[in-house]
């Protein structure tokens, strides 16, 4: 496969290994976070942490958007799609998200017709051939995704359609990495920037974390050898006391954006004042809804939702997995409680949960899988 | 939307919290039992713990049915062993292979049952009849024995075709003209409408082994070579795309075929090297990996560079973000053989048509047990757990 | 949310400006190209593809240039482990 192939190349990763090794600073640790939840599934899928040394760790941030959202919104999606002529759509990642009464899947098997669907235009093909139904897309991602859902939107009014509508649960990145910086419990040396969300809002709005945090920050692609060269990239500037935003995904991300994008997003979408995020409380603008003119397409507006706060679970540590201030492991209910079949919290259901990567495969030792697998 | 008052008292999620405490109550059980792991890491203990809890007894916690119980990973086992395990138990059952091998008038039968609703009925490379054929031989198959007698039991909903039915039993026809067997009982019902996709197929299959053969999933040992005998993935990703909902065309075909033929000249090539044969079906061939890692209680290590994808397959896998080890075929089998005989046993396959792709992947080791490990092409190590839930297609 | 796979654009719908036929490794899906609207997207082009949308063209020059980064480190590595065995003092 182009552009996937040559960047998972075990060759140039043994060199990007050994040149990360050479520049660590004898006694001292680095920790690097990478926000993107895409980032965290791609390491433990390539078993990518056997490429780094001890001294480097990286630490899993909040950028899963399925994790983040919290159970209460999850519940008012439920009570949409139990309503009697809703065809609720969905991706596959929310499933089986559990809320505070269940999961999709558990409404998908007492009759709810909950349907996934791998794009919000599919949803919109739905609506078209259901013309008795009400359909509504559940709409979440961070700025990666929100472009897709502002421009159905837009679709489903040029097609002159009354019977389709997004329950809109976007949130914004910025806000995300703010509350980690300000989080007193974490010491992070850099990030890796998230590569998809950065195709539509660039690199420039990370330019704070580096200016006055003081932190480098290395825009990373998906594959392997990306996160390879971004934490190379880190660590040069570490060496070289710079504190920039660089941009690694260079093939994919304009510095500028997507400018196309950002206007559509901001057409059809503006910042809520305040949204619950999961494990991390209410942050300010860090969300999006669906502006008034099209409120049409609004199933808030269309909908009774219940829009009751269902608190996490006591034994619930997914915010301070989310901040990367507990690993999987240290959380008490992991695996015991909180297991893939039965998960408690987002971070063990999302396929890019840190939980869930933990859980399913780098469940052992590193020494010891390494030594197993010969 | 009503705002954060932070006075604001929020309800709880009952069902979380009863499982925080059903799962405290089980760990202060298995407390009782210090096992000397004071000199393990705060980090291994966790894990140590998380082993013993998976060697629980089984049990369904859910209340009703769930897709994820029909998918052939971690619920379909928990409700095979809590709820049909429980309440049939007997030796035969226990043995838990594709087929129950029987001891009759001195004869050594095989005998299976398969239940078929793949939807759509109609799909590149193939349609429910066949299907149904193939499966109830390869079960056969996989324990050495020659395929004799199917049952065919139809389910069929009020409003489907004639012409439709027609089709599907021609191939069924086909498909048993092909194998050598023949279709000698069977069972019509109809439904009313919406009460069954179309068409339902269960079939029963009976074979004889004739050859002094014993294999099953804990019959491998260290040392012993894990064969596939072809790409992996088509069947599973055929009717993904053929499902019309996520849009993508492909030239990609079911792989679904009998394997009788190709168990046959693999058992000619090495009579006593072959441990167990498993057909990749629902869950793909990590799960069978799986089930036999626990079942030998060994580890298989798998080499990914090693095992064939299309690229079809492989593309679409991509788009989608599901691992084609977890994806159903329908014509390929996985052996175990010693170690010693794997070349053998890859030429055997190789020089039969439906085994020219056939690969030796990886390895059995002895440690740790129970695990399948896989070596990245990337070049890295992870682990291949049992599937959770259904490969849904993910968007990250 | 980050699942973006690079496909290559085969054929632009004909009475749809904002739609075309992507391939990746001989799959195929129609997506919608209206983000890039502006980039005049041809046949031949690669794209990023995300739920359905393409969301930026992949630059070949950059790719290349970052394979070629990723070569000169390891041409630069070479270099010097056979510097390193060379210096080896008797």
């Amino acid at each position: 496969m182009r552009f996937v192939d040559e960047f998972r190349d075990a060759e140039k990763a043994r060199v990007l290994s050994a040149q990360i090794a050479s520049m660590c600073v004898p006694g001292r640790e680095y920790k690097f976070m990478e926000v993107c939840g895409g980032h965290t599934h791609t390491i433990y899928k390539h078993g990518l942490e056997d490429y780094l040394p001890e001294a480097v760790r990286l630490v899993h941030g909040p950028g899963c958007p399925v994790c983040v959202i919290p159970m209460g919104r999850l519940d008012d999606a439920i009570a949409i799609a139990e309503e009697p002529d809703v065809i609720m759509t969905t991706f596959g990642d929310m499933m089986r998200v559990p809320g505070g009464r269940g999961s999709f899947f558990d409404s998908k098997a007492k009759g709810a017709d909950i349907r996934m669907v791998y794009s919000p235009l599919d949803s919109l093909k739905i609506a078209q051939q259901n013309p008795d139904k009400r359909v509504v897309f559940m709409a979440i991602g961070f700025e990666t995704t929100a472009p897709s859902s502002a421009m159905t939107v837009l679709r489903a009014k040029a097609l002159g359609l009354s019977n389709f509508s997004i329950f809109c649960n976007h949130v914004t990145i910025i806000p995300a990495i703010k509350a980690i910086l300000d989080s007193p419990d974490l010491r992070l040396d850099g990030f890796l920037g998230p590569g998809h969300v950065s195709t539509v809002i660039g690199c420039r709005p990370y330019e704070f974390i580096s200016a006055v945090h003081g932190k480098p920050l290395v825009c990373a692609g998906f594959e392997p050898l990306d996160i390879l060269q971004s934490v190379y990239m880190i660590m040069r500037q570490l060496q070289e006391g710079r504190s920039e935003v660089e941009n690694q995904y260079r093939r994919v991300v304009p510095w500028d954006g997507n400018v196309k994008a950002l206007e559509v997003i901001n057409e059809v979408m503006e910042l809520r004042p305040y949204f619950e995020w999961r494990g991390l409380g209410f942050i300010s603008h860090s969300a999006l809804k669906v502006r008034d003119a099209y409120a049409a397409f609004d199933a808030e507006r269309i909908f009774e939702v219940p829009g009751v706060r269902v608190a996490d679970p006591k034994a619930c540590q997914c915010g301070e997995v989310l901040k990367g201030v507990i690993k999987p492991w240290e959380c008490k209910v992991f695996g015991t409680a909180c297991t893939p079949e039965t998960p408690i919290g987002t971070c063990m259901v999302s396929s890019e949960g840190a939980c869930a990567a933990y859980y399913n495969f780098g469940r052992f030792t590193r020494e010891r899988v390494r030594e197993a697998a010969g | 939307m009503t705002g954060p008052e932070r006075g604001d008292t929020a309800t709880q999620a009952g069902w979380a919290e009863e499982a925080v405490r059903d799962a405290a109550v089980e760990d202060a059980e298995l407390a009782q039992y210090p096992v000397g792991r004071e000199h393990l890491s705060k980090e291994q203990q966790v894990l140590a713990r998380i082993d013993k809890a998976r060697q629980r007894k089984a049990r369904v916690k859910e209340e009703r049915i769930t897709l994820a119980h029909g998918s052939g990973g971690k619920a379909t086992h928990t409700l095979i062993e809590a709820v049909f395990l429980e309440a049939f138990r007997n030796p035969l059952l226990e043995a838990m292979e594709d087929q129950a091998v029987l001891d009759i008038g001195g004869a050594r039968l095989a005998f299976t049952t398969d239940s078929y609703v793949v939807s759509p009925v109609f799909f590149p490379g193939g349609d429910i009849g066949d299907l149904a054929v193939n499966g109830t031989v390869n079960d056969l198959a996989m324990s050495g024995a020659r395929p004799l007698y199917l049952s065919a039991g139809f389910i069929l909903e009020e409003g489907f075709p004639v012409a439709d039915l027609e089709r599907i039993v021609a191939s069924m026809a086909a498909a048993a003209a092909a194998a050598g067997v023949q279709i000698v009982t069977g069972d019509t019902k109809v439904v009313q409408r919406g009460k069954a996709d179309g068409c339902y197929i269960n079939t029963a299959g009976v074979g004889l082994i004739e050859r002094p053969v014993h294999l099953g999933a804990d019959r491998c040992r260290p040392g012993d070579a894990v064969i596939v005998s072809g790409p992996i993935g088509d069947h599973g990703v055929t009717i993904m795309l053929a499902r019309g909902e996520l849009d993508i065309e492909s030239d990609i075909v079911s792989d679904t075929a009998p394997l009788h033929e190709l168990v046959a000249a693999l058992l000619d090539a090495v009579p006593d090297g072959v441990r167990a044969l498993r057909d990749a079906t629902r869950g793909g061939v990590a799960t069978i990996l799986n089930e036999m890692a626990k079942a030998s209680g060994v580890a298989v290590v798998v080499d990914e560079t090693q095992v064939p994808v299309r690229p079809e397959a492989n593309g679409a896998c991509e788009i989608l973000g599901i691992d084609p080890l977890y994806v159903a075929c329908e014509g390929r089998l996985v052996a175990i053989v010693d170690g010693t005989h794997a070349h053998t046993a890859l030429t055997a396959l190789r020089h039969h048509p439906l085994g020219t792709g056939a690969a030796i992947i990886g390895h059995i080791n002895d440690d740790p047990p129970g695990l399948v490990l896989l070596k990245t092409t990337f070049g890295g190590t992870r682990i291949v757990d049992m599937l959770v839930g259904d490969p849904l297609p993910r968007i990250c | 949310m980050c699942l973006g796979i690079p496909g290559e654009v085969v054929e632009l719908h004909p009475d749809e400006p904002h739609l075309a036929k992507v391939d990746v490794s001989g799959v195929r899906r129609m997506i919608n190209i209206g983000l890039l609207e502006g980039e005049n997207v041809q046949p031949g082009d690669w794209v990023l593809i995300h739920v359905g949308f393409a969301l930026s063209k992949i630059d070949e020059e950059e790719a290349a240039a970052a394979l070629g980064f990723l070569e000169s480190l390891g041409q630069a590595y070479d270099d010097e482990l056979a510097a390193l065995a060379e210096s080896n003092i008797e």
